[in-house]
């Protein structure tokens, strides 16, 4: 019915080099994607791996096996009971949720103070809050140190939480947030006769709960993992925090050479987190890409 | 009346404002001024307050103590190093994870799973990993002597073998962020720019870097500044490689001396710590600047 | 170059989970795009014809069928091996290079022998920048351009190329009225001037209807009527296609057909010989009222709009499917209307009434005499 063309081979052969060149693109694409995915998840296989090898199995090891047919859960017993990992445990929680739930409401009450009431001074508090964000944490740690030991709140938690319960930056994504309710829902409870403080317990703070959630989880993260600011001001094992725990444990603890007890140690100071980031993974992500820093 | 209710509605602001503003002046203002004065204050005593005179004696003392200066060029080479390798890594990795479809949103989740780890607590991974011990070689020295090289102490050997893994765990450390930052930039370029540049027969090479590129530039050079400024403050990764002695290990950083002048076995010198903080921000503050004199002319809408 | 769409069809793996039945867009499209004409594809939102446009231009495969430029199948070629000139609904203009920057971009892809020197590549940029009137903006940014001149850099980038076709996604649909207007004349001067096939998609009647050749009217997926503007107007092939083209609407009614004559209501008010009795669905074109004292079609007077050179009678009728009909009456009939009446009648244009079949809505012909 119909001719050969002479265009007809020469498209043939376009398509064919075509094909074969995206395939090979996607081969290659993949290959490194995964490649690194295993270079992230390996550090984390290991730390398993080598908390569930017995002592005697993992020292005797000299070129490290990848697997091991007979896990033990005793590393996990000594990492218990040979040091105060669940001390350690415990502290890192009241210091996360204390820290996490003062800073919620200071920054909840400032932020409806910026957002919402209209008082004298209010555009340049909030201008001079903003210049605070450029301050860095490392600036004024010296001082803060040298307060709270004069205080003498050094090994309490008073001294570990009160520093760290103000985030200008929170403040300013919260009153960005609480801006784009709009003004009428503000006035309607005006005319209703709603108190300020019930508006933003009532209207405000259930509307912007994503927000506060992402606030939330991205402190709780940040508390967790501090290290810096606890080790500074605690010296004392009954207040270490895990990080600072966790550094004890590798220097003092367990004898230099327990090495599955260490990462047995590692694993559970890990878990709470990684759990958190299993179940909120696209709220986290979500929240850091809007605002979160780090490295 | 309405003159009463103005004037309490300007109380009622101040009154929600009060906390945060006791906070923030007791924990960031009052401090701010004061690592001034601390840096300038010659022979401070910690123990009895007291000190005998001002002057710049203590930036002196810090430019001067060789384990600053060590300090110094460990954070410089960790900057140079890491900032640029990471930064393109992530770019790379980006790009690879936004022309896929099957296995992205599981990629892009792994890759973010570092982000919510401890630091301290991972580095004791890697460091066991690289580690030379009298049982084992350590899983990468084996992996060396597989390929036919020579083993090396990564962590209490050669000084560029210490510096190859703070480096390499820096930027295992900060991927996540980036790379996070990056595909959601990727994701938000108009895939019509794509079709027609795929319509006019545009290499992919020549389509990345003339679209791609250009419309990434902004979250590019964000990447790079607060690359550069975390960079400069690293100090958690090396802690949990070479242990809390780092000036013994000669892997001290910036952020490390300064911590180390004011608690610990050589603390108790604050005014040498003020110094150096503030040195510390000089050199970052300006390189900040530097960047974003180049991103303007560079970032072009 | 013509361009052959031959059994086109296109399916999209289903989104919805519990139904995983496919979507299918495009649905056995077979159509000669004769050589040098403007095609506008036209339909309402989400029937297949930009899915259409994206087969045409390769960057999308089609599930079944074939698509050929002039004698050769190009069904699965790349897009930049078709050569083909794409201008966006959004213009897709890359906003960090110049205009001249933007239209130069698909000259610099060139490699091999179709290479250009510099020199070359500036003359076809400023002669396709002359063609749509815009060389004296080419050191602009596109963001320094309203929408119409971002248009013109968007076709001038497209057609540097020589391209062998011309593909539109929505062109007009970005612009304000006036320069719809305006553009719409504008593509039509420039397909003129280049000779070059040219295929536009648009949700518009109006403006398919203004500057197309042909006209494609399709729905969920499927081709409605092929034809040129006029004739797909004045005679539809169904009821969608009655409905779609034409402002103001067509008027649908109820109807029977009894003993050869068409019965809206009561009233009997047209011979149609050749159409089958029973009910149907009757389609009257505005324009097709004519204004007598003693028309057969009485409907109940609501008001008269004037319009200067047309006034527009809007009545009800018991028969008709939308609460007011509308017909467009030549102002020198105002004097037959008095605006205080209850009451109009009509006589009807038979050109302009339309019976379509009431289940299948297909076109049911038939003849006054």
């Amino acid at each position: 019915m119909k001719e050969a063309h002479p265009g007809e081979a020469r498209y043939a052969k376009i398509e064919q080099t075509a094909e074969r060149r995206s395939t090979a693109a996607r081969a290659v694409t993949y290959f490194f994607l995964i490649l690194w995915a295993a270079i992230v998840l390996f550090p984390f296989y290991w730390m398993i791996l080598t908390s569930v090898k017995s002592y005697g199995a993992y020292n005797s090891e000299y070129i490290p096996k990848f697997f091991t047919l007979s896990p033990t859960l005793q590393n996990y017993v000594d990492a218990f009971t040979a040091v105060p990992l669940a001390r350690y445990f415990v502290n890192t929680i009241i210091f996360t949720l204390l820290t996490t739930a003062i800073m919620i409401v200071v920054i909840t009450l400032a932020a409806f103070a910026f957002s919402r009431l209209d008082f004298k001074g209010r555009n340049a508090a909030f201008v001079l809050f903003l210049s605070l964000m450029m301050i860095p944490g490392e600036l004024v740690i010296i001082t803060n140190f040298v307060t709270i030991t004069n205080l003498d709140m050094r090994n309490t938690f008073q001294g570990l939480i009160l520093p760290s319960v103000t985030s200008v930056f929170y403040i300013y994504l919260l009153k960005e947030n609480f801006e784009q309710v709009p003004d009428s829902l503000y006035k309607a409870a005006k005319v209703d006769g709603t108190s300020d403080m019930k508006y933003l317990l009532k209207v405000l703070v259930p509307i912007s709960r994503p927000t506060l959630i992402t606030v939330t989880i991205l402190k709780v993260i940040e508390c967790w993992n501090s290290y810096v600011w606890p080790r500074l001001i605690t010296d004392d094992e009954n207040y270490f925090l895990v990080s600072n725990g966790i550094q004890e444990i590798r220097e003092n603890g367990f004898g230099r050479e327990n090495i599955p007890a260490m990462m047995a140690a590692v694993v559970v100071i890990s878990l709470p987190l990684i759990g958190l980031f299993l179940i909120f993974h696209k709220k986290i992500m979500a929240g850091v890409s809007r605002g979160g820093t780090k490295g | 009346m309405i003159k009463w209710k103005s004037r309490f509605n300007n109380i009622k602001g101040w009154l929600y404002l009060l906390p945060a503003i006791l906070f923030l002046g007791f924990f960031m203002v009052y401090p701010l001024i004061d690592v001034f004065v601390y840096s300038f204050e010659e022979g401070y005593n910690s123990a009895s307050q007291t000190y005998f005179g001002t002057g710049t004696y203590n930036y002196s003392y810090v430019l001067h103590d060789p384990y600053f200066l060590q300090a110094l060029k460990n954070t410089f080479l960790l900057v140079v190093i890491t900032v640029p390798l990471s930064t393109g890594i992530a770019l790379l990795i980006s790009v690879g994870l936004n022309s896929i479809k099957p296995l992205r949103n599981l990629l892009q989740t792994v890759y973010f799973l570092p982000y919510v780890t401890n630091t301290l607590a991972v580095g004791l991974v890697f460091m066991i990993l690289f580690k030379k011990t009298a049982y084992s070689d350590g899983l990468v020295n084996l992996l060396i002597q597989w390929f036919g090289g020579e083993s090396v102490d990564f962590i209490d050997g050669p000084y560029w073998a210490k510096m190859f893994v703070l480096c390499l765990y820096t930027i295992w450390v900060v991927m996540p962020f980036k790379i996070l930052i990056l595909t959601s930039a990727l994701a938000s370029v108009n895939q019509d720019y794509y079709k027609a540049a795929r319509v006019d027969g545009t290499s992919k090479f020549r389509t990345f870097m003339r679209i791609t590129l250009p419309m990434i530039s902004p979250m590019l050079f964000y990447l790079v500044i607060t690359g550069f400024i975390g960079a400069f403050k690293a100090y958690s990764d090396a802690v949990a490689l070479f242990g809390t002695n780092l000036n013994a290990a000669g892997m001290n950083t910036i952020v490390g001396y300064v911590y180390d002048m004011l608690y610990g076995d050589s603390g108790g010198y604050p005014s040498y710590a003020s110094a150096a903080a503030i040195i510390l921000f000089a050199i970052v503050l300006t390189i900040t600047c530097i960047n974003l004199l180049i991103s303007r002319k560079n970032v072009h809408y | 170059m013509k361009v052959v769409l031959r059994n086109l069809t296109k399916k999209f793996p289903s989104r919805d989970k519990k139904n995983k039945t496919d979507v299918v867009a495009v649905s056995n499209f077979d159509f000669e795009i004769p050589d040098g004409k403007l095609i506008g594809l036209l339909g309402p939102s989400g029937c297949g014809k930009s899915t259409t446009l994206n087969l045409i231009s390769g960057l999308e495969k089609p599930t079944e069928g074939q698509v050929f430029f002039g004698e050769d199948d190009v069904t699965n070629l790349p897009p930049e091996h078709r050569g083909i000139g794409l201008v966006f609904q959004n213009y897709a203009l890359y906003p960090h290079l110049t205009v001249r920057q933007n239209i130069l971009f698909p000259l610099e892809n060139l490699k091999g022998k179709d290479k250009l020197s510099k020199e070359e590549m500036l003359e076809k940029a400023t002669e396709a920048a002359k063609l749509v009137q815009i060389d004296e903006l080419m050191e602009r940014k596109p963001g320094e351009l309203s929408g119409g001149q971002q248009q013109r850099v968007a076709i001038a980038r497209a057609l540097v190329k020589r391209p062998k076709v011309l593909l539109l996604d929505e062109p007009l649909s970005n612009l304000d009225a006036r320069l719809r207007l305006q553009t719409r004349e504008e593509i039509k001067r420039i397909q003129k001037e280049t000779g070059i096939t040219t295929i536009f998609v648009t949700h518009d009647q109006e403006e398919a209807m203004s500057i197309s050749d042909m006209i494609v009217v399709m729905k969920d997926g499927m081709v409605q009527q092929i034809g040129r503007p006029q004739e797909v107007y004045d005679n539809p092939a169904n009821l969608f296609v009655a409905k779609f083209l034409g402002t103001p609407p067509v008027n649908i009614f109820q109807g029977q057909v009894k003993d050869g004559q068409l019965v809206l209501g009561e009233d009997a008010v047209l011979p149609v010989k050749g159409a089958p009795d029973g009910p149907v669905l009757a389609g009257i074109r505005p324009e097709g009222f004519l204004l007598r004292k003693s028309g057969a079609f009485r409907c109940q007077l609501s008001s008269v709009e004037v319009m200067g050179r047309d006034i527009s009678v809007v009545a009800s009728n018991k028969a008709a499917m939308s609460p007011m009909i509308r017909a467009i009456i030549g102002s020198e009939n105002l004097a037959e209307v008095s605006v205080d009446a209850s009451q109009v009648s009509f006589d009807l244009k038979p050109s302009k009434v339309f019976l379509f079949d009431k289940r299948t809505e297909e076109r049911l012909h038939f003849n006054t005499k």
